[in-house]
């Protein structure tokens, strides 16, 4: 893929802008039908909500006591699982939103909320709802793709480091939270300042992500831990934590991927957008910028209702459990304004995501131009252009591409 | 109240105490590990699943009944959790309750005395537009927790007055009713005469529009029945709107007797008046605080900074406030990351996307303020913003 400006043909170009504002102004209705109608219904769902997952928690955290025994540890571990990833997506992260501010309950607010997580409720929703949020899919701008360690753009140079990148996208997903945390606190940018000029709000953020990673730490893989010592199980209960917390990593990151990433979703050219974005024009970008995932409604709760990522974005302060309801009015609204509502299956939408990683691991055009049959020169090619210097590079980068462009017109007649 | 505690600490010998302190270091420390093994929860919202009601918590209540009392009045009694201080009767107690899925805290008489069995009951009258009120009277299902805080007020009966007016009006009988019950307890013999009670003299002027509408008008006729009050009632559509100045004619003995009046504050503002030209002493009591209609921009005070800025109807408080030097917290400045959001202690704010409007009023909604998005509210009439 490559930031939309830059395409051929430019999916928005059909729209004019007062278009563009009319399904502002659309959307903008859509919104105030769930405000007008969100109530007790709504808060009951919320609290229920935060009671079976605080429930489920303590529950595998007891058979987890018994862990020594096979059985309880296999129970107790999805009990545990499921518990995090409950409390991470359907909960946590929409409460950090503010999507259950409207109750006024000091107990479910954006305000008092500290997630199960490795960072900060603080720095989560300052890289997260703030810088995320608002500039979407911007390359350079929107870090929740990891622009930093990854290339998640044609646009990007390719260099033989990027190579790896399936590998640190795996390790990435174990150990998810971490790399949240770590991004969170713009890790890599501030690491690289001289230590004493480092600033003190980096500090501080830094010594609070380091008190809270202590804590769930402790947590996870002492406390815990040491309650079923009793019974023979330190060793059990600790792989257990460590078990339902990779779990927990490994689906969210899945999910995430799945809400910007797949084939096909647009990125944008940070000078290509226009100093004062209207508000339609902010809609439009939040419409092409992100992907659902169909499935099941347990599927939907466990995602966080993040499987709806297009109406997420549009609207991250309405109640997730409104979402579901109102996808088929944004749906309709794609299709009368002619745009794609990017929309697939979980494992779809994972092993696109997975597939564009690997791609731009590689070369623009390398995918394409390689076949079976030319397999041993391509490896040849690819071990020249890893080894080689940046003349080198350029020079295989230039054949390649053209090599691919005559296949595509190939294709094409 | 302040005897309870007192009391639950007395007895305790030396003996007593050393192992008293023991069990607090134990549980100190077995609290501590158990906060460990929950984090990032409080150890209170794990116990909060299972015993809301327990102490140490926060204070809260589950509604055990609704007895109706009118057609749109209701008594709702409230078992307190094991925090409750107890109370005088007389006195209020502020509840929040949620209506709709939004929190809403109101004040309301207690209008039993203490009870053996620890209950508390609050008897609500639904008020037209009465968004909590209606709730409680209509909507309240027993099972349903509320949150409390502790008893307070200083309308309660001084021990040493011996004759007494109470001046009530409409849902202002509610307070007394507290002190009438606790003084003369109406059990199925009827309604007993205590020493506590028999060597007061008490007259109820009590003003309603009809006397249907008339919240504990049975119990009031028991207790003037059984000759420990008398009542002096005045229905609006039977007797016409009570004239204050008339109210010696209805109390000859005024002069001799301490006034508690609670009711609508046009009622209270011609007692004052009038007991002021006569020379008497007034207690009253009143809840509603009046309320001024949303407006279009306002000036916004912010509290800790000590700054007033006046903002206009179309701009939001975030921008406003910067352009005149606050530091203020903020996001993505398009009402998404509630980066921004600050408390607000009474005023009213406008949702520049939608023209929701947000209202806080001191009393009504949380004691600590509501938390509005800065960013995209404008002052929709003064405001006060703590930061």
């Amino acid at each position: 893929m490559t930031v939309m400006t830059k395409k051929p043909e430019n999916p928005t170009a059909h729209l004019t802008e007062a278009d563009v504002e009319q399904i502002g102004v659309e959307l903008d209705a859509i919104r105030q039908s769930i405000i007008d109608d969100r109530g007790a219904a709504d808060a009951a769902y919320i609290r229920r909500m935060v009671d079976v997952q605080r429930k489920l928690e303590l529950g595998s955290r007891a058979v987890l006591l018994a862990s020594a025994f096979p059985p309880a540890w296999v129970a107790g571990t999805i009990g545990l699982s499921i518990a995090k990833i409950l409390e991470n997506m359907e909960i946590g992260h929409n409460v950090m939103h503010g999507q259950w501010d409207w109750m006024r309950d000091p107990k479910i607010h954006s305000s008092t909320w500290e997630w199960d997580n490795a960072s900060t409720a603080e720095g989560w929703k300052h890289s997260h709802n703030e810088v995320h949020h608002t500039y979407t899919n911007i390359v350079g701008k929107d870090n929740d793709l990891g622009y930093g360690i990854m290339r998640v753009d044609e646009d990007q140079r390719w260099i033989p480091m990027y190579l790896a990148q399936p590998l640190w996208n795996a390790i990435n997903a174990c150990f998810f939270e971490y790399g949240i945390a770590a991004y969170d606190l713009e890790l890599g940018k501030n690491l690289s300042i001289p230590k004493e000029k480092r600033s003190d709000e980096f500090k501080r953020r830094a010594r609070n992500t380091i008190t809270k990673i202590r804590k769930q730490a402790t947590k996870d893989y002492v406390v815990n831990p040491a309650l079923a010592l009793p019974f023979g199980g330190f060793l059990p209960a600790l792989a257990a934590n460590f078990t339902a917390n990779v779990v927990r990593n490994v689906w969210s990151h899945s999910v995430i991927m799945c809400g910007h990433f797949p084939e096909g979703v647009e990125t944008f050219e940070r000078k290509a957008i226009p100093e004062n974005e209207t508000r339609g024009q902010w809609y439009v970008r939040q419409m092409l910028g992100s992907a659902n995932i169909s499935g099941s409604k347990a599927m939907h709760l466990m995602t966080g209702n993040l499987s709806h990522q297009i109406e997420h974005h549009l609207f991250p302060d309405l109640p997730s459990n409104r979402y579901a309801e109102i996808a088929p009015q944004v749906k309709a609204l794609f299709d009368k304004y002619e745009l794609r509502y990017h929309e697939a299956p979980l494992p779809q939408q994972v092993g696109s995501a997975w597939h564009k990683v690997v791609r731009l691991s590689l070369p623009n055009g390398f995918m394409t131009t390689t076949t079976p049959k030319n397999l041993p020169s391509q490896m040849k090619l690819l071990y020249g252009m890893a080894t080689g210097g940046p003349k080198v590079r350029r020079a295989a980068q230039a054949r390649l591409e053209q090599q691919a462009r005559r296949i595509k017109a190939a294709k094409a007649a | 109240m302040s005897s309870f505690s007192s009391l639950r600490i007395g007895p305790s010998s030396g003996r007593g105490r050393s192992t008293a302190g023991l069990r607090a270091a134990v549980g100190s420390r077995v609290r501590r590990v158990a906060e460990a093994a929950v984090t990032p929860l409080e150890l209170d919202d794990v116990l909060d699943v299972f015993s809301p009601l327990r102490a140490g918590g926060p204070l809260r209540g589950r509604i055990v009944a609704v007895h109706p009392e009118t057609r749109d009045a209701a008594t709702i009694e409230i078992k307190p959790g094991a925090d409750w201080a107890g109370h005088v009767p007389g006195q209020y107690v502020r509840i929040g309750i949620d209506v709709d899925g939004v929190r809403h805290w109101r004040a309301y008489s207690l209008t039993h005395g203490p009870r053996a069995d620890g209950h508390v009951s609050i008897t609500v009258k639904a008020v037209p537009d009465g968004h909590v009120s209606s709730h409680l009277v209509h909507g309240a299902r027993p099972g349903t927790l509320v949150h409390l805080e502790q008893a307070a007020g200083e309308f309660v009966l001084p021990p040493e007055s011996r004759k007494l007016l109470f001046v009530t009006a409409g849902s202002g009988i509610t307070p007394v009713i507290g002190m009438l019950r606790n003084l003369f307890p109406s059990t199925d013999e009827g309604v007993l005469l205590p020493s506590r009670g028999a060597d007061r003299d008490i007259v109820v002027v009590h003003v309603a529009p009809s006397q249907p509408d008339s919240i504990f008008h049975d119990d009031l006729v028991a207790l003037d029945a059984a000759g420990a009050i008398r009542l002096v009632t005045r229905y609006d559509d039977e007797h016409g709107v009570l004239d204050v100045g008339s109210i010696g004619d209805l109390v000859p003995d005024l002069a001799e007797r301490r006034t508690f009046a609670c009711g609508p504050s046009g009622l209270l503002d011609a007692l004052d008046a009038h007991h002021e030209e006569h020379g008497l002493e007034l207690f009253v009591e009143q809840f509603r605080t009046s309320r001024v209609e949303p407006g279009e921009g306002g000036t916004v005070t912010f509290s800790t900074s000590a700054t007033d800025v006046e903002i206009d109807g179309a701009t939001p408080i975030l921008d406003a406030a910067e352009a005149a030097g606050l530091l203020m917290p903020s996001g993505c400045r398009m009402g998404i990351c509630m980066g921004c959001v600050l408390p607000m202690r009474e005023g009213s704010v406008r949702d520049l996307r939608n023209g929701a409007i947000t209202t806080a009023v001191p009393g009504e909604t949380d004691p600590r303020g509501v938390l509005v998005q800065t960013c995209v509210n404008a002052p929709a009439g003064a405001c006060s913003i703590d930061h």
